[in-house]
This record gives structure tokens, C-alpha cells and sequence, in this order.
């Protein structure tokens, strides 16, 4: 078990295209941080370069305060779980997580010992003798989950795990997974470009877009304080809802003229951090589940009324969704299902203005 | 029910006389007859070129050498019996494996040495190294003839700048022997690389990225990774060329003819040494059969493998 740390970590490929741009990462021992980001943003290439399957171009990555720049995978002490499992075909089950074990000359009661131990964790003691081929996907996974589980090794590295399975499977080995962290405690780094499993599975967040870090945070920290645009658009589902919007210092109070005549107001706990940003234009951020119905006896402070009128209604079952688009601007309100909603009927809503975010549309950061 | 019954008695006279159409028609559009319609060529050009003189060969096989009476294994019983035979069939066997293994190996290390190369300039490097396999192998042949010549060897030229002794190389059974198996390993060669080329390419990176992670070195890689994943494409590979190499005739022809001494005979050349030169059609047909058995044994304890692996990998 050890610590992970990034310094200043450069990607470069041929050509100067920097596939990641300098990042600086620090994973505590026993901590699960996930990667998380869109395709392209450098997640898979920093987990790769963590487990020596790429070069690093410039600065130094560190596993258990050694440098590991210029030590090969195999002497690193890491073990990884691949998208598409890479299970050694032609080995039973048992081989393909012995297989680390015996290259490094473990004794073989040590080996089964650790094999059945690992197989009873992920419940797969039963297919030991079977061939890859034989087995279905969610098999697969655990058997590549045991074949990193049984190295006991210092850093668990999973790249994309999930992402070859269906809907319902998927979150079943999310389970799995922070069910065998909370068992074995290994440092773990998940690269991941679902936001859902990011927020399920990790003590912290890392959230990458174009090689760079734009917020590292708990789950919690990203959902209620992004840091930017990005960060505020790509955690939570639906996304949040970005409204052009003034903001106007009139008789006192800071108000928020978004499209179409409507005013916000802002809630003085706000006003001093937006003061500075009086008179100019912002970006208005909302999340879908802060733009409700209006319900009888609501206590939550700073609800601000408005009236709007959807036209497209999505009934979810559990909640419905109703798009409204204003001036060019779509925006989702998240419903109790009783409320009638119907589209092109004027509909009473209310925004939680506690919850709100302005972005400097200039910088894309939160202000 | 009634009712049914009065339809199709009704409608049986009326449809009586088109049903032997109606069948015909209906056969021919069956699935099977369609798919059989389309493999009858094959069959044809298997039954006619592979069958049938199969057949024939056994059938002279069992003749006298005017080919009058049918004398039952006697050619057989006859050439067991015969030295030179004995040694034929020891010479098919040296020469077919040694240059078999040859090839294996120098195909699989080119083929290592061309998958490494970048994708760029693989592609020249691959063209040139396929040539020995694409030039007709009876004039490839005659240019090793001439470099193994006694009085203008090329070979023997090198051998003597560097101030070695020259080489008999076709006038002393030994060293006729190697000459044989060095061409047929020369002109075969490409096809082992090209065979492992594609089954190197084939193994999917993240086998060996898991392996590196596991803690393989690259021999390691190769042995518990590569080695395995293509297990089936060198089998194949091994059969195929094992019986392309027992049946080969050219080389031996062009080069030695067979000499010094009929110590350089295969099957193959010594069959038409028996069969055409020397007039024998029976005998000639019965040296070539005995290929048969040797390489079916083989045949069968590959493909039972390669069919295993299959059912397990795939």
C-alpha cells in the first residue's frame, strides 16, 4: 500500500501534441481517487502512465515516494484491471490469477492460498477451471478483479471496468468494487468517463478536460462547489442549466435579469462575493432538481418564484423532466410526476437561489 | 372439420397434375440443395483432381510392372525390402523435418524482427523478404545450381576470400544433403514469416500490457503469451508446410537430381525416378503412397489439437 504523487506529469506526443499538460496529483495511501473526464481529456493516458505502460515526457510520478519514471511496469508493485478484462485466453481462470504470482516465484501453496482467497471474495470459486471463453462478462471482470486482488499489490489501477458491460450489470460491479476497497483498502486510481461512477465509487473526484485538472474534490465538493463551467456541466444528470444572464445592482440588492423580463434575486449570504460583478454579464447556473414545482409549506430559504412554460414533458416514473427553452437557452426543471405539466401551459416553478452558481463567462470559472 | 375435409378432396384432382413440378420445385429451392448446387464445382475439381488419382495411384500400385496382372502389395513388400528405398524414406524424413524446424525458427524470428519494425517501412521490408517464396522455385533452383557449381561456385569464391577451403557442395553426400535442405529452407522460409506475421498481429496489445503488469519480462511475454496465442497458426502452418515439404520435388530435381548416389532422394524425385525414368508406373505409384500414412498420423494428431485450442479459445 503507498501514496501516489504526480509532479508537474507531461504527455507529449510526436508532433508536440500534448496529450496531458503538466498535472499535479497527490493519492493518499488507501484513498480511491477517480479520473474522470470526456474522451480525449488525458484520464486513460495519466492512468498509463502511472502503471508504466507510457513514457512520461517531463516531471515525475512517485509510487510510495519512489520515483518510478524509469521502472518498468512489472517493478512498480502496481496491478491494473483493462477495459476489455485482457484475460490470458488459453489459461483457466486459476493460471490467469496465478500468473502474476508464479512469474514472481511465489510458493505454489501461497499461490492457491491466495487464489481461493481472492475467488471467495468475488464469489468466481466456482469457475476456476474454466477458460475465458466460457465465461460471461460480469465473470470476466471478476476474474480480472482477482488477478489484481491476489498480487496484493501497492496501487490498483482500472481503466475504464465497467464500460463493456450493460446498464444493470454495471451497477452491480460498482458495488463489487467499493465492496473489495472497503475489504483490501489498496490505493486505487479509476479512470472512468461515467460521472455516476465517479460520484458512487470514489473518496475523491478528479475531474480532466483537455490534459489539464479542472477540480479534485470529494463528490459532494464537486456537486455543490464546482470550481468551473466544466466541472458544474459535467457532474450531475441532467446537467446543470446555463442561462445568459446581468447582474444588476438596483436598490440595494444584487438581482439576476435572466431572459425574457425575469429578475432573481440574489440571497444576501451571496451578495459580497458577487458585488464585484455588478452591471456585467454572467452566466446564470441552476441544477434541473433546484428548479421545482412551488410546494405547499416549502422551508427552504431563498426560493425565488418564476413562471415558465415548458414544451417538451418527460415523465421519469420517479420525477419528471420539463424542458423550457428561453431565448435560446434550454432549461430543465426536475418535477414531482403529481404536478400536471403539460407543454405550452404556463407553469408555476420555483428556484432554489441557495443552490445557484454565476460563472464568469469570460474566464469559465465560478465566481 | 367437414368442411376441410370437402376442400382438399375437392382441390386434390384439380392439383394433381402440376405436384411432380410442384416437388421439383419445391427441392430445388430447398437450402440444402442450393448450398450443394454450389459447392458442386468444388466436389468436381476434388473428385477429379484429387480423388480420382488417389484412387488410380492405389489401383497401379497393385499392378505388375507391364501392368497386366494385379500383383497385390508386392511393389510395396518389393521396395521395403530394397535399400535404397529404406533410405529414401530416411532422407524424406531428415529433410522434410530439419527444413521444417529451419523454417519454423528463421520464420518466427523474422517475423518478430518485422512486427517491430514501424508500420512505415514494414511494408519494403516485407515485399523483399517474400521474394525466395514467390519466385517458381525450379529457376530459384538453378541459381543455387549455379553457385553450388564446383568450378564457378559463388559460395566457394566468399568461402576462399575469407581463407576458408571450398565446398563440395554437391558432389559429397553431406554436404548435397545440407544443400538441398538450404534451399528449400531459403524458398520456404517466407511463408512461415508471413504465417506468423499475421498471427503476431493479431494478439491483442493488452495481453501483453497485462503480462508487463503481472510481471512478465519480454521472454516471459513470449512464452506464456505469444508463443500460446499463436499455437494454432504454427501448427497449421507446421502441417501445411510439413507435407508441401515431404512432397517436394524440384529442388531435388534441379539441384542433385537425386545424386550422389541416389543419397539425396525424397519421395517425390524417387518416385519419378522409379515411375518415369526407370518405366516402373506401378512401383513409381506405390513409393509415392507411402507418403500417405506417415503424414496422415501426423495430420491427425495436429488438427485433434488445433480443434481442442479451438473450442477452448475461440
Amino acid at each position: 500500500m503507498a501514496q501516489v504523487k504526480l509532479n508537474r506529469v507531461v504527455k507529449e506526443y510526436e508532433g508536440g501534441v500534448q496529450a496531458v499538460k503538466g498535472i499535479d496529483l497527490d493519492i493518499a495511501d488507501h484513498e480511491f481517487v477517480v479520473l474522470v473526464g470526456p474522451s480525449g481529456c488525458g484520464k486513460s493516458t495519466t492512468l498509463r502512465m502511472i502503471a508504466g505502460l507510457e513514457e512520461i515526457s517531463r516531471g515525475d510520478i512517485l509510487i510510495g515516494g519512489t520515483v518510478v519514471n524509469d521502472i518498468p511496469p512489472r517493478d512498480r508493485d502496481i496491478a491494473m484491471v483493462f477495459q476489455n478484462y485482457a484475460l490470458y485466453p488459453h489459461m483457466s481462470v486459476y493460471d490467469n490469477m496465478a500468473f502474476g504470482l508464479m512469474l514472481r516465484k511465489f510458493p505454489k501453496e501461497e499461490i492457491r492460498r491466495r487464489v481461493e482467497n481472492a475467488a471467495r471474495i468475488l464469489d468466481i470459486g466456482m469457475l476456476l477451471d474454466r477458460k475465458p471463453k466460457a465465461l460471461s462478462g460480469g465473470q470476466r471482470q471478476r476474474v480480472a478483479m482477482g488477478r489484481a486482488i491476489v498480487r496484493d499489490p501497492k496501487v490498483f489501477l482500472f481503466d475504464e471496468p465497467l464500460s463493456n458491460l450493460d446498464a444493470k450489470l454495471r451497477v452491480q460491479m460498482r458495488t463489487e468494487i467499493k465492496k473489495v476497497h472497503q475489504t483490501v483498502k489498496t490505493t486505487t486510481v479509476y479512470v472512468t468517463h461515467d460521472q455516476v461512477e465517479a460520484m458512487t465509487l470514489a473518496d475523491r473526484v478528479v475531474v480532466m478536460n483537455h490534459g489539464v485538472i479542472e477540480q479534485v474534490g470529494p463528490p459532494t465538493e464537486l456537486y455543490h462547489k464546482p470550481a468551473t463551467k466544466f466541472v458544474a456541466g459535467f457532474i450531475g444528470s441532467p446537467a446543470m442549466n446555463f442561462i445568459p444572464a446581468r447582474l444588476a445592482n438596483g436598490s440595494g440588492a444584487l438581482n439576476i435579469l435572466l431572459p425574457g423580463g425575469i429578475s432573481l434575486p440574489v440571497p444576501e449570504a451571496r451578495a459580497k462575493r458577487y458585488t464585484g460583478h455588478a452591471g456585467k454579464e454572467v452566466l446564470f447556473g441552476i441544477r434541473p432538481e433546484h428548479l421545482t414545482e412551488v410546494r405547499p409549506n416549502d422551508h427552504r430559504p431563498n426560493l425565488a418564484p418564476l413562471q415558465l412554460t415548458p414544451e417538451v414533458v418527460e415523465p421519469m416514473g420517479m420525477e419528471t423532466l420539463a424542458h423550457i427553452w428561453l431565448e435560446g437557452a434550454e432549461i430543465v426543471a426536475r418535477i414531482d410526476p403529481s404536478v400536471p405539466a403539460e407543454p405550452g401551459r404556463a407553469l408555476p416553478l420555483a428556484a432554489d437561489m441557495g443552490q445557484m452558481h454565476l460563472i464568469d463567462p469570460q474566464t469559465d470559472r465560478v465566481i | 372439420m367437414a368442411l376441410d375435409a370437402t376442400t382438399v378432396t375437392a382441390a386434390g384432382p384439380a392439383a394433381a397434375p402440376p405436384r411432380t413440378g410442384v416437388t421439383l420445385h419445391r427441392i430445388a429451392r430447398r437450402r440444402s440443395t442450393i448450398a450443394f448446387l454450389m459447392a458442386l464445382p468444388l466436389i468436381a475439381v476434388i473428385a477429379g483432381l484429387v480423388a480420382w488419382p488417389a484412387g488410380y495411384a492405389i489401383y497401379l500400385s497393385t499392378l505388375n510392372r507391364r501392368m497386366t496382372s494385379f500383383i497385390g502389395l508386392d511393389n510395396f513388400q518389393i521396395l521395403l525390402e530394397s535399400e535404397t528405398f529404406r533410405m529414401v524414406i530416411w532422407q524424406s524424413c531428415i529433410f522434410a523435418i530439419s527444413a521444417v524446424v529451419l523454417k519454423a525458427l528463421l520464420g518466427f524470428w523474422l517475423a518478430h524482427m518485422l512486427h517491430h519494425i514501424p508500420t512505415k517501412g514494414q511494408r519494403i521490408w516485407r515485399g523483399l523478404l517474400l521474394l525466395p517464396w514467390v519466385v517458381p522455385p525450379a529457376l530459384s533452383t538453378l541459381g543455387w545450381w549455379w553457385m553450388f557449381d564446383p568450378s564457378y561456385s559463388s559460395l566457394n569464391w566468399l568461402l576462399n576470400a575469407v581463407g576458408a577451403p571450398s565446398v563440395p557442395w554437391l558432389g559429397e553426400p553431406g554436404w548435397a544433403r545440407a544443400s538441398v535442405i538450404i534451399v528449400n529452407v531459403w524458398a520456404g522460409t517466407p511463408f512461415f514469416m508471413i504465417m506468423y506475421l499475421a498471427a503476431l498481429k493479431s494478439v491483442p496489445d493488452q495481453l501483453y500490457e497485462a503480462a508487463a503488469i503481472d510481471g512478465a519480462t519480454g521472454w516471459q511475454g513470449l512464452r506464456y503469451v505469444t508463443l500460446p496465442m499463436m499455437r494454432n497458426i504454427i501448427s497449421i502452418t507446421v502441417l501445411f508446410s510439413l507435407i508441401v515439404t515431404f512432397a517436394n520435388y524440384d529442388i531435388v530435381r534441379v539441384l542433385t537430381n537425386g545424386g550422389p548416389r541416389d543419397l539425396t532422394h525424397v519421395f517425390a524425385s524417387y518416385a519419378f525416378q522409379v515411375g518415369v525414368l526407370s518405366g516402373n508406373i506401378p512401383r513409381g505409384a506405390a513409393v509415392s503412397l507411402f507418403m500417405f500414412p506417415l503424414l496422415a498420423v501426423v495430420a491427425f494428431f495436429i488438427l485433434r489439437g488445433v480443434n481442442q485450442r479451438n473450442r477452448e479459445m475461440a
